[in-house]
């Protein structure tokens, strides 16, 4: 009997993988109006209504409440028994940027030399990338792409600025469609004071004092300094006439909204000394920062909250940096800065493992975070660090229609997305993984193996 | 107290790091209590369904008894467990953990001469951290630069037991192959060195092939040898004694495992059909991502299959890899476990294998198999470990909650009917560890201060005046090598 209910259980999941993949293409042609019904909606803009309906126009949220009418002609999905939550939002990935790591070809991620502020990671966003449709089946309907930091050239194992992070809808036929906004954030990587390097062009372990380390450091940060000194003249300049009055500068220039305080800057730093340094260059320097990594940023988080700066983390699966830290040092600490009052979200900091966020979630509420702080770290917290809430991270009305239709909480590891809308197209969720699947479940017992 | 253990170990560590004296003595095991009642449990025996408000009698760190009510003697020490689940510890089919230095002997492409179970580390932190994530057993393996790879072995994470007390009693030793891009080098070289053979999956092929051949003839000659020795010829001289053949000959008896990293649903046909052809059997597939093309096909070679849950795209030959790759191989009848190969991954393997119900279907029970009592199948040692039965070891893992949940944490960790992790103990003894540890740095502080130059450098004694004539220090000529996180380059994956 029991072995009945696994075949059939088994024969479900096939059939429902046959059925996914027959829309075949990511976005069809849908009505311009679809209506989700009796589903529990968890807005994440007040509280969830239990038998609630939502409503999707022209990409947006039509509506979204207890007692909304149906509109005439919209297509009815009934969702009873399911729930709905805006789409989760993965702030630090390389979308698109990098396909298979370990081949060069198919990396952009990281442009040579220490400064690049102008570059931009949408333009390195392929989207055609089997990353997006694996990534979106999981649930995640927007991330950020953010270029790495590369060069050699300021001394240190690591540049310095990378270029600019872009936010990205995960559907769409062209870049075009799939962005959210171009330029959210610019990428530093804060210099770190390094003894130990590898220096892969000698392929050795390379050891230094302490004190060449820090003046290496100093270097760098004077560099720095003295990089965006000249963009604040530049951007002085810039003020005064016309690009026929001075000599044109792309990466300065692209440089001028952050001197003007409109576009923060993503810092990545790990260890509280360097989180201490970078958070006190910003304020000099009057950057509005939001920190990436911080694995150590527990030692200064009253820092953090008194100068209001926000924390992409990195993941709550990641051993502890030193060997003597407690075992569960990354996985306690979203709690410790949520009773401190700093903000954070979550990033995978990845592609492949970028459909471990919600695990990754889930596993901090395991180790004290309220769980109601996990889901908005996974949605409304980055929309919101990044100056994209206004379209993207709540359910309400005149919002970007990213939502997914779950059959439980979206941060277990057992949960299926059974609908997903993306800027309000109806968006399969077939992917590779899925049409492997489905192919080599279906091949023929192998005749005489072997 | 594995707790004070783990930071005497870390700070021994640091101070031998610092060439400051060792002070502190030696880690002592915990204690054994003759019997430990666990009641009130959720347990799920992997081999007879669950029990709720069960309990589990341990006496000389065996399973004595289990059931919905269990009579234990007056001076049992009790764990209440009441609102946890109790699995039978997770086995990792596959590790690195406990190993000092490189896992790699990569200069040659048969490295079989080096054995793991030399250079056992029981005081790497990952040991405590993986218990803490319900860890008992432990696969440790070489890495994968070579198509024959060097000597493994199974370990107990008896945190805080010297390196001879790790490994798993009459466990059978294994071997690790390695097939693919690792062995052939695609993703590694030394600027400026000659390219090592094999660089190609066919030469790969070759290697392993070449090395059987010579195994075979290394047999014979000393079966040849015992037999004159046995009719009397007193003038039979042995064959000279050869450490790379030794352990192949052992696998063509089948005496030790053969532990096989591959990716790529050629290569796996590849290895089965060598094997074949020199008589020995693979004992499990490592990792095997593209398992789940030729199933089929591992199921008949009566093959293990150690995979992973969802990783992918590192590099070309895991561009194929799925998530459903566990289920797959399951349904075919292969004997599937999910493995870590990294000691952060292994302090959530309960999580890993709850992703096959989502990915393919596989049911609570048949998900919980993959990292208990399979791996215990694969590594030959399911008679004593894998499932909680009478007379099984007492390996145990308690949590708050269902295991294949996101949201469950481990307790308390047991081996053999000790508490080697306790999660509300590791808490209580933070603040202490922190004091200790700060007394400590302010003891090195102050040592540093009497040298002219504040600044540590590696390798030097901060405490020795210049003065003073002593030999010059060389520092250790380290091959160079990758970095060890650099887990693609270095060849571990």
């Amino acid at each position: 009997m029991k072995s009945i209910t696994l075949i059939l259980r088994f024969v479900a999941v096939v059939a429902a993988v046959c059925l996914i993949s027959r829309g075949a293409s990511a976005q069809s042609q849908q009505p311009a109006v679809v209506a989700l019904t009796h589903a529990k909606i968890f807005t994440l803009a007040g509280a969830p209504i239990e038998d609630g309906t939502l409503v999707i126009r022209d990409g947006k949220i039509a509506a979204v409440g207890a007692n909304v009418e149906v509109p005439a002609g919209a297509q009815v999905i009934d969702a009873k028994g399911l729930q709905i939550y805006p789409g989760l939002f993965d702030p630090i990935t390389q979308m698109g940027m990098s396909e298979i790591s370990a081949v060069n070809a198919t990396v952009d991620t990281t442009e040579t030399g220490a400064y690049n502020p102008d570059v931009v990671a949408a333009t390195a966003v392929f989207p055609s990338s089997e990353h997006i449709p694996v990534t979106r089946a999981s649930g995640i309907t927007e991330v950020l792409a953010v270029p790495d930091s590369g060069g050699f050239d300021s001394g240190g194992s690591r540049g310095v600025i990378g270029g600019q992070a872009s936010a990205i809808s995960l559907a769409g036929w062209t870049i075009n469609e799939m962005l959210i906004k171009r330029s959210v954030a610019m990428v530093i990587s804060w210099p770190i004071i390094e003894t130990r390097t590898f220096d892969f062009a000698t392929f050795s372990r390379r050891e230094k004092p302490f004190s060449e380390a820090k003046q290496e450091y100093d270097k760098q940060v004077n560099e720095l300094t003295d990089y965006l000194g000249r963009a604040r003249h530049y951007a002085q300049a810039m003020g005064h006439g016309g690009p026929a009055d001075y000599q044109r500068d792309l990466k300065l220039e692209a440089l001028a909204p952050v001197i003007r305080g409109q576009l923060p800057v993503l810092v990545f730093a790990d260890r509280a000394r360097d989180i201490r340094n970078a958070v006190e260059f910003c304020d000099k320097q009057k950057l509005k920062m939001i920190l990436a990594g911080g694995a150590e940023a527990y030692k200064v988080k009253d820092l953090l909250r008194s100068k209001g700066i926000p924390v992409i983390l990195r993941p709550t699966l990641s051993l502890p940096i030193e060997e003597d830290d407690p075992y569960d040092r990354l996985l306690s600490q979203p709690a410790e800065l949520a009773a401190a009052g700093v903000k954070f979200a979550f990033g995978s900091f990845d592609n492949s493992f970028a459909r471990r966020l919600g695990q990754q979630a889930a596993n901090a509420v395991a180790y004290g975070l309220p769980y109601d702080e996990a889901l908005k770290a996974v949605t409304v917290y980055p929309a919101e660090i990044f100056g994209v809430a206004d379209q993207v991270g709540t359910l309400e009305t005149g919002k970007v229609a990213n939502i997914i239709v779950t059959n439980g909480d979206p941060l277990e590891l057992t949960t299926d997305v059974e609908f997903l809308f993306i800027k309000g197209q109806r968006t399969s969720p077939d992917n590779r993984h899925q049409r492997l699947f489905e192919k080599y479940l279906n091949r023929p017992k192998a005749a005489a193996a072997n | 107290m594995p707790v004070n253990n783990r930071l005497r170990a870390t700070l021994v560590c640091a101070l031998c790091f610092l060439g400051l004296p060792l002070l502190t003595c030696a880690a002592t095991p915990p204690d054994a209590p003759p019997v430990i009642l666990i009641q009130n449990a959720t347990i799920l025996t992997v081999s007879h369904g669950t029990i709720e408000r069960g309990s589990i009698l341990i006496k000389d760190g065996k399973i004595a008894e289990v059931g919905p009510s269990v009579k234990a003697p007056k001076d049992a020490q009790v764990i209440d467990a009441a609102g946890q689940w109790v699995i039978p510890g997770i086995i990792d089919c596959h590790s690195h953990i406990a190993v000092d230095g490189s896992v790699n002997e990569g200069s040659v492409s048969v490295s079989s001469m080096v054995n793991i179970a030399d250079v056992l580390n029981p005081d790497d932190v990952d040991i405590y951290r993986d218990l803490a994530g319900g860890v008992t057993i432990a696969n440790v393996l070489h890495g994968s630069a070579n198509a024959i790879g060097g000597q493994t072995v199974v370990i107990k994470l008896r945190w805080g037991l010297p390196a001879s007390k790790l490994p798993f009693e009459g466990a059978v030793p294994g071997i690790k192959f390695a097939l693919g891009e690792n062995p052939k080098r695609s993703n590694f070289s030394i600027p400026g060195a000659t390219p090592r053979y094999p660089t190609t999956r066919m030469g790969v092929e070759e290697t392993i092939r070449t090395a059987f051949a010579e195994a075979r003839d290394y047999k014979k000659s000393w079966e040849d040898y015992d037999k004159r020795v046995a009719s009397g010829d007193k003038s039979a001289i042995p064959p000279r004694r050869d450490l790379r053949l030794d352990p192949l000959v052992e696998v063509l008896d089948g005496k030790r495992y053969v532990h096989a990293h591959c990716y790529r649903e050629d290569e796996i046909l590849m290895l089965l059909r060598v094997a074949k052809e020199f008589g020995f059997k693979v004992r499990t597939l490592q990792h095997v991502l593209e398992g789940y093309k030729v199933a089929d096909e591992i199921a008949a070679a009566g093959t293990g299959a150690s995979t992973f849950s969802d990783w992918w795209a590192y590099k070309v030959e895991a561009y194929d890899a799925i998530p459903y790759n566990a289920a797959i191989m399951t349904r075919r009848g292969v004997i599937v476990s999910i493995n870590s190969d990294d000691a952060e991954e292994a302090t959530h393997l309960n999580q890993e294998a709850a992703k096959t119900m989502k990915y393919g279907g596989l049911t609570h029970d048949e998900a919980l198999k993959l990292v208990t009592i399979n791996p215990a199948i694969q590594l030959g040692i399911d008679k004593r470990v894998g499932s909680i039965d009478v007379g099984k070891d007492a390996d145990l893992a308690i949590y708050n909650h269902d295991p294949l949940s996101a949201y469950a944490v481990v307790q308390q960790t047991l081996i053999d009917g000790r508490v080697y992790f306790d999660r509300k103990r590791d808490i209580a003894d933070r603040a202490n560890l922190e004091k200790e540890k700060k007394a400590l740095m302010q003891k090195e502080k102050k040592a540093g201060e009497k040298k002219p130059d504040a600044t540590i450098e590696i390798g030097k004694k901060p405490g020795a005046k210049p003065d003073e004539k002593k030999p010059e220090e060389k520092k250790p000529e380290d091959k160079p090598r990758p970095p060890q996180t650099d887990a693609i380059s270095g060849g571990v994956l």
